[in-house]
């Protein structure tokens, strides 16, 4: 069966300082409620909203990276509706002269590159947080806070054309790469980014999934809606177009009659706001706009003559690029890539952190001196692990760790060493080997791993007692 | 051409309960009151459209913090508060 999904994508733009509105700080994350809040964020009487210029522009960045056409006239409209998480009982957004119109980006399915296109982009005041003592359908009541109400967010609506939970996933995060990208966005605060999704089956009714909040979020509830939707049509029963809510912790949709009837948003123009004629800053953020994903995998593998799988990973996360780009400084590039994308990537995930905290605990310099051990047989690939993850875990100083540990790899003429000394104390292992036993081979060399309790690199070690047997 | 249904919708939309008696009388003022815009007919509409009457644009703000309320102060007019919370109504039935 068909399935045919749109998504409204509310990204907040959490890089800037202060709300779209008035100057209160946006970072409340962890505060108490109804600390980073005004007059005006409040929607007291006679107070007045001032645009923060910085959000116009971010959201410019963001429709020109998106490939949009920013309009030069904007203008911003009152959207009427009564519900608590807004005081004054409107909110307000942009109708029909928004940021801008059209754009997509390019996700990579299956079946190859697909487009995904947008239908509009616009800017708008987060509402306040609303939460419930118990669960939302039997509290009696909600509690909210303004901390959020008035932070700049952007909405971006595409056009319905994913076909699958898993074409909305990959949209969203393609979407997330490149806001943090544009250093707009945040993706690790709660409540960054927050999604309706649209779907349909083919011969049921569209149904809306409001606020979902999280990425994995999307895919579980458009995966567990498109299943309903299908149920119900099999029995010959239909789906009615309707709004559902996402219960996050049991993974399901739910009916949600909402108190306010039909939607009838009557917007019309914020008579406290004047028209933005936006030619100007358009101009001004063309300049300022940094290389996205796609320039930089071409450049990677242009400058530092990176495989395209690599290159495709790196740039999926702009601080993991960037700190691939200043370990390459100072190291052989395709040896810091695929070590931070192998194996420090890994740790890092195993951890649930990312390229922040690899910053704070293994910087690009510490990562580059312990590369150079490695490329200069100083230390053991097994070693290098071993200092990855004691850096993580424990902090400290690479040279100390690698000492403390005994992780120097042995020298060579140590090892030739070991390998006569093992050979003198096993006869019979060397006779099997000369008998063309090959286990027996692998059987000295566990022994020299065991003497320098697995210092030795075992390849290395191989070759050497190999040589040492072949020449008796 | 305005009826006493649209009347009630508006009452419904701004959330007023209205009367028999007062949707009638409603029906009547809201009429006179279009009666007006239907001026609007006469005119070029080759006009541009008047989005502010005031003649200034692109008025902004730096995005620097100023310090607000304190929660003592956005919560002083609050007839119910729970835990530095305003308390609002149950939203979903």
């Amino acid at each position: 069966m068909d399935v045919i999904i749109g998504l409204e994508v509310h990204v907040q733009l959490n890089k800037l300082k202060t709300k779209m509105f008035c100057p209160c700080s946006i970072d409340y994350h962890g505060d108490e409620p109804n600390t980073h809040v005004c007059p005006i964020c409040l929607g007291m009487p006679g107070a007045m909203p001032v645009l923060n210029k910085e959000a116009v522009k971010a959201g410019i960045k963001v429709a020109l990276a998106l490939n949009a056409e920013v309009q030069p006239f904007m203008v911003f409209d009152r959207k009427n509706y009564f519900y608590p998480d807004l005081p004054k009982g409107f909110q307000i957004s942009q109708y029909d002269h928004p940021l801008a119109w059209g754009g997509y980006l390019t996700i990579e399915t299956d079946e190859g590159e697909k487009k995904i296109t947008l239908k509009r982009i616009h800017m708008e005041e987060d509402p306040g947080k609303l939460s419930y003592k118990g669960s939302i359908t039997t509290a009696k009541y909600s509690l909210i806070d303004y901390n959020r109400s008035g932070v700049p967010l952007l909405e971006i609506v595409t056009e319905p054309v994913m076909n699958s939970p898993k074409e909305a996933r990959l949209f969203l995060n393609k979407l997330r790469i490149i806001l943090e990208y544009l250093d707009v966005f945040d993706g690790n605060l709660e409540g960054a980014m927050r999604v309706d999704a649209n779907v349909s089956v083919k011969g049921g009714g569209r149904v809306e999934i409001k606020n979902i909040s999280s990425f994995k979020g999307v895919e579980k509830a458009l995966t567990y809606e498109i299943t309903r939707q299908k149920n119900l049509i099999r029995m010959g029963r239909t789906v009615k177009r309707e709004t559902r809510h996402f219960d996050e912790a049991n993974n399901i949709t739910v009916s949600l009659r909402s108190k306010e009837e039909e939607q009838d948003y009557r917007y019309f123009p914020e008579p406290d706001l004047v028209p933005i004629y936006a030619e100007e800053l358009i101009e001004e953020v063309k300049q300022i706009l940094p290389e996205m994903p796609e320039e930089k995998r071409e450049r990677f593998k242009k400058q530092y003559g990176l495989s395209d799988s690599f290159a495709k990973v790196l740039v999926m996360d702009i601080k993991m690029a960037n700190y691939f780009e200043d370990v390459a400084k100072v190291v052989n590039p395709k040896l810091a890539a695929s070590w931070i994308v192998d194996v420090l990537r890994g740790e890092l995930n195993y951890r649930s952190k990312d390229f922040t905290f690899a910053y704070e605990k293994l910087k690009p310099e510490e990562m580059a001196k312990l590369l150079n051990y490695f490329e200069n047989g100083d230390i053991t690939e097994k070693g290098v692990v071993e200092v990855i993850r004691t850096k993580l875990d424990k902090g400290g100083n690479v040279d100390k760790i690698i000492e403390s540990k005994g992780l120097f790899a042995i020298p060579k003429e140590e090892i030739e060493r070991l390998c006569i000394e093992i050979i003198e104390k096993n006869k019979k292992a060397v006779e099997d080997y000369y008998a063309g036993k090959k286990q027996a081979l692998n059987f000295l060399v566990g022994q020299v791993m065991k003497a320098t309790r697995g210092r030795a690199d075992p390849g290395e070690t191989a070759k050497i007692m190999r040589i040492i047997l072949d020449k008796k | 051409m305005l009826t006493e249904e649209d009347v009630y919708k508006v009452a419904e939309l701004a959330k007023i309960e209205i009367c028999e008696e007062e949707a009638k009388k409603f029906r009547a003022e809201f009429e006179s009151i279009i009666g007006y815009f239907n001026l609007l007919d006469e005119v070029d509409v080759d006009v541009e459209p008047t989005f502010q009457v005031l003649p200034i644009k692109n008025v902004f703000r730096e995005d620097i913090p100023k310090k607000g309320l304190s929660r003592e102060e956005a919560l002083a007019n609050a007839k119910h508060v729970e835990n530095g919370y305003f308390k609002g109504p149950k939203i979903v039935e």
